[in-house]
């Protein structure tokens, strides 16, 4: 008979060989800036963007603000020193400044995305998804556009929005999340380049999934992007958000901002399935992920709707959280993380209760493998005037191997007597009964897990729309390929 | 079919078999008794690969291969199927698709395509009736929140399901009522070809009167110590086993 030793030994190196599908790079011609942060570099960016001049000065007076800044150090994660003038802020796949037809798009760009599984033909596409797609710091192609804006929905690179629609833009730029908001925000206001804009007018059922797919493509960059999606009353809409960056040795930084403005009874349903680099089994290279991402009720009966699926990044820092406003007004989180090798997730939400009967619902999933740290960090606040608030939270760790770490830090701060706050826990591991019993019939040791894990996440994914559910599970299952003995 | 020949067997330092020598043609239905901790349990985990239990010697031959060189997920495919005495709950795992993997697997291991999707629900709805087993069951999940009772009936339709040459069902009338019973073990009969065999490990003569078996063996310390057609089931009833133990 095979020993049991030896055997998880073969498995865990498997695992270890396990190749991320996604770290191919791309040919392209790039125009890169000089490496550093300063005034001047802020300055260049806005003028590459030819911007007004009032989002250079929402620029630097975040970098300054930025600078009065300590790296935060409460996380739990170990973090190296990153040395910000180490990094370039601005990278863009060189094209012409605006595209009439997706034969002005780099061939090679093409097929990254054919690679990718995300074809940019609309014809080809899957129906009812429409893709924004940000290389590095620029937009390169947004499909659908032409259909969208028909039913007055904007769908556009964050640039563009820029100077199509500069009052939309000031109106709710740094509205959710201020640039004083933390460090990562600041840094990432004062030279964000690219990312997706949203508009949904009163009253519009935004007819197909809207996406931005997010890739890092260029070596010693950082990507800072922004979101912004505004449902105005009544509307209502389901976006989708992915990332992948090709396999590097070097660390890379990702900073990136997403705000959300739910009107009166508006619906804003937000996914991610983010797949960074995660770095090798030692724990070099790797995307550092640094994103702050807030959504408002504004309105009664808003209703804001987290779900990620959280398996790459070396080290991942993000909160999706939930400022409940409007009264009767509803916020959701949905995520499941998932770290193996050496890779690091701090990561949960925040709901700030400050509407009467507005409910909140937190279900977080952190699978860790092999000698990885896991992380639910959360709070839910009552403040005082939230009379007949809800909260329901639901925090579940499951290891993977002996060597991981499964933590949580569920924080609640209620000042109204009326509320009712709820929270379970319950950390697993895969039981050597639950693995025999599947071998027995059958079922390999590695698709064994590849079920149960996502048996434990099911309540998370069957909340993502249905093609990108079949992604996920897939996902999982894959990142964990091997890493149980 | 299966030849086990002075099997030897332990977990940890405790030596639990010693020496266990039994052979089962396709046809025959074999029933395994004895009193707590003889090692029927035991030996139902190392015919199927359980690997908190070492062989030390012996041998196993199951259709012509040595089993023991196998590892669990081979012995399903090849033909041998472990009825739990524990059902294990995997939580969130529908059992259609915990069953079309298994299905598939076993399959993809003989060389065949997989079961088409509708093939594969005809099948599982023809099959849970043989336990009276609802469509309810196909959404559940794996064992999760299920009564002792429909655990058992739920290890029988997996048999049904997964078609085994040699299933070995250990104790899967304990903690079942009368009901219960008859209807598992009338499952168990229903199940029953020419080309297949089974091994019933049980405490009770009580399965007996449903499951007839050709063979009734008694294991006692790690040993087969005495063998016998239905009738031995039916006096061991009457007057235990000291006079077997003290012969």
């Amino acid at each position: 008979m095979p020993n049991k030793q030896d055997n998880q030994e073969d498995i865990l190196k498997n695992a270890t060989q396990e190749q991320y599908k996604w770290g191919f790079t791309t040919d392209v011609a790039t125009e890169l800036i000089t490496k550093g942060l300063s005034e001047e570099v802020v300055k260049i960016i806005s003028q590459k963007k030819n911007e007004p001049e009032w989002l250079l000065e929402f620029r630097l007076k975040a970098y300054r603000h930025w600078l009065t800044l300590e790296h935060p150090q409460w996380a739990h994660l170990d973090i190296p020193d990153i040395d910000f003038n180490d990094i370039i802020y601005y990278a863009a796949p060189q094209q012409k400044a605006s595209l009439e037809s997706l034969d002005e798009v780099d061939p090679e760009l093409l097929k990254t995305f054919e690679k990718l599984g995300i074809p940019l033909d609309e014809q080809k596409m899957l129906t009812g998804v429409a893709v924004d797609v940000v290389v590095d710091s620029v937009s390169v192609k947004t499909t659908f556009k032409k259909s969208l804006l028909e039913l007055g929905i904007i769908f556009s690179s964050f640039s563009e929005a820029v100077h199509e629609y500069p009052e939309l833009i000031k109106k709710y730029l740094g509205s959710v999340v201020p640039y004083t908001d933390n460090f990562y925000a600041a840094l990432n206001c004062a030279v964000f380049s690219d990312g997706s804009f949203c508009y949904i007018p009163k009253g519009v059922k935004c007819p197909m999934e809207l996406s931005t797919y997010f890739r890092i493509n260029a070596s010693g960059t950082g990507q800072f992007e922004r979101t912004l999606i505004v449902a105005e009353e009544g509307a209502s809409v389901s976006y989708l958000e992915g990332c992948t960056a090709p396999q590097r040795d070097e660390n890379q930084l990702h900073a990136a901002i997403v705000e959300i403005i739910v009107e009166k009874n508006a619906k804003v349903k937000y996914s991610t399935v983010q797949n960074w680099y995660p770095g090798d089994e030692n724990g070099v290279g790797g995307v550092y992920n640094f994103v702050t991402k807030r959504g408002i009720c504004k309105g009664e009966n808003a209703h804001l709707s987290w779900t990620q699926v959280e398996t790459g990044s070396a080290v991942t820092w993000k909160y999706p959280s939930c400022i409940l406003k409007g009264d009767n007004s509803v916020g959701e989180f949905y995520s499941v993380a998932l770290t193996k090798g050496m890779q690091q997730a701090d990561t949960g939400t925040k709901m700030i209760h400050i509407g009467k009967n507005t409910k909140s619902r937190i279900v977080s999933k952190g699978i860790s493998a092999s000698r990885s740290q896991n992380t639910y960090r959360g709070l839910v606040k009552i403040t005082k005037n939230a009379e007949g608030s809800r909260n329901f939270s639901q925090c579940d760790s499951l290891l993977i191997g002996d060597k991981c770490g499964a933590h949580t830090f569920p924080y609640i701060d209620s000042q109204n007597q009326s509320a009712v706050v709820e929270h379970e826990a319950t950390t697993s591991k895969i039981s050597d009964d639950q693995l025999f019993y599947c071998n027995q019939r059958g079922i390999p040791t590695e698709d064994a897990v590849g079920l149960i894990v996502n048996g434990y996440a099911k309540e998370v994914l069957v909340n993502l729309p249905m093609e990108f559910a079949m992604e996920a599970q897939k996902l999982l299952t894959l990142s964990l390929e091997g890493s149980v003995g | 079919m299966l030849k086990i020949n002075n099997l030897h067997a332990r977990v940890e330092e405790k030596e639990i078999l010693k020496g266990i020598n039994l052979t089962v043609n396709a046809g025959e239905v074999h029933a395994i008794m004895g009193p707590n901790g003889s090692g029927k349990s035991t030996l139902s985990s190392v015919l199927a690969g359980n690997e908190k239990f070492i062989v030390t010697e012996g041998s196993v031959e199951f259709e012509g291969q040595n089993l023991l060189e196998q590892s669990i997920e081979k012995r399903a495919a090849m033909g041998l199927f472990l009825g739990f005495q524990y059902p294990v709950e995997i939580p969130g795992v529908s059992m259609a698709n915990f069953l079309r993997m298994a299905v598939n697997s076993q399959r993809k291991t003989q060389g065949l395509e997989p079961i088409k999707a509708g093939e594969f629900l005809k099948m599982m709805r023809e099959k849970a009736e043989i336990v009276e087993l609802g469509d309810k069951l196909m959404g559940r999940a794996v064992n999760e929140g299920f009564s002792g009772g429909e655990k058992k009936r739920n290890e029988i339709f997996q048999m049904a399901m997964l078609q085994p040459k040699l299933a070995v069902l250990d104790e899967t009338d304990s903690g079942l009522d009368v009901d219960a019973l008859r209807i598992v073990a009338t499952g168990v009969q229903k199940l029953r070809r020419p080309d297949n065999a089974t091994i019933v490990i049980t405490h009770y003569q009580r399965l007996l009167d449903y499951i007839i078996p050709d063979f009734v063996h008694v294991l006692y310390d790690g040993k087969i110590i005495h063998s016998g057609t239905k009738e031995l089931a039916l006096e061991i009833e009457e007057k235990g086993y000291d006079w077997i133990i003290n012969k």
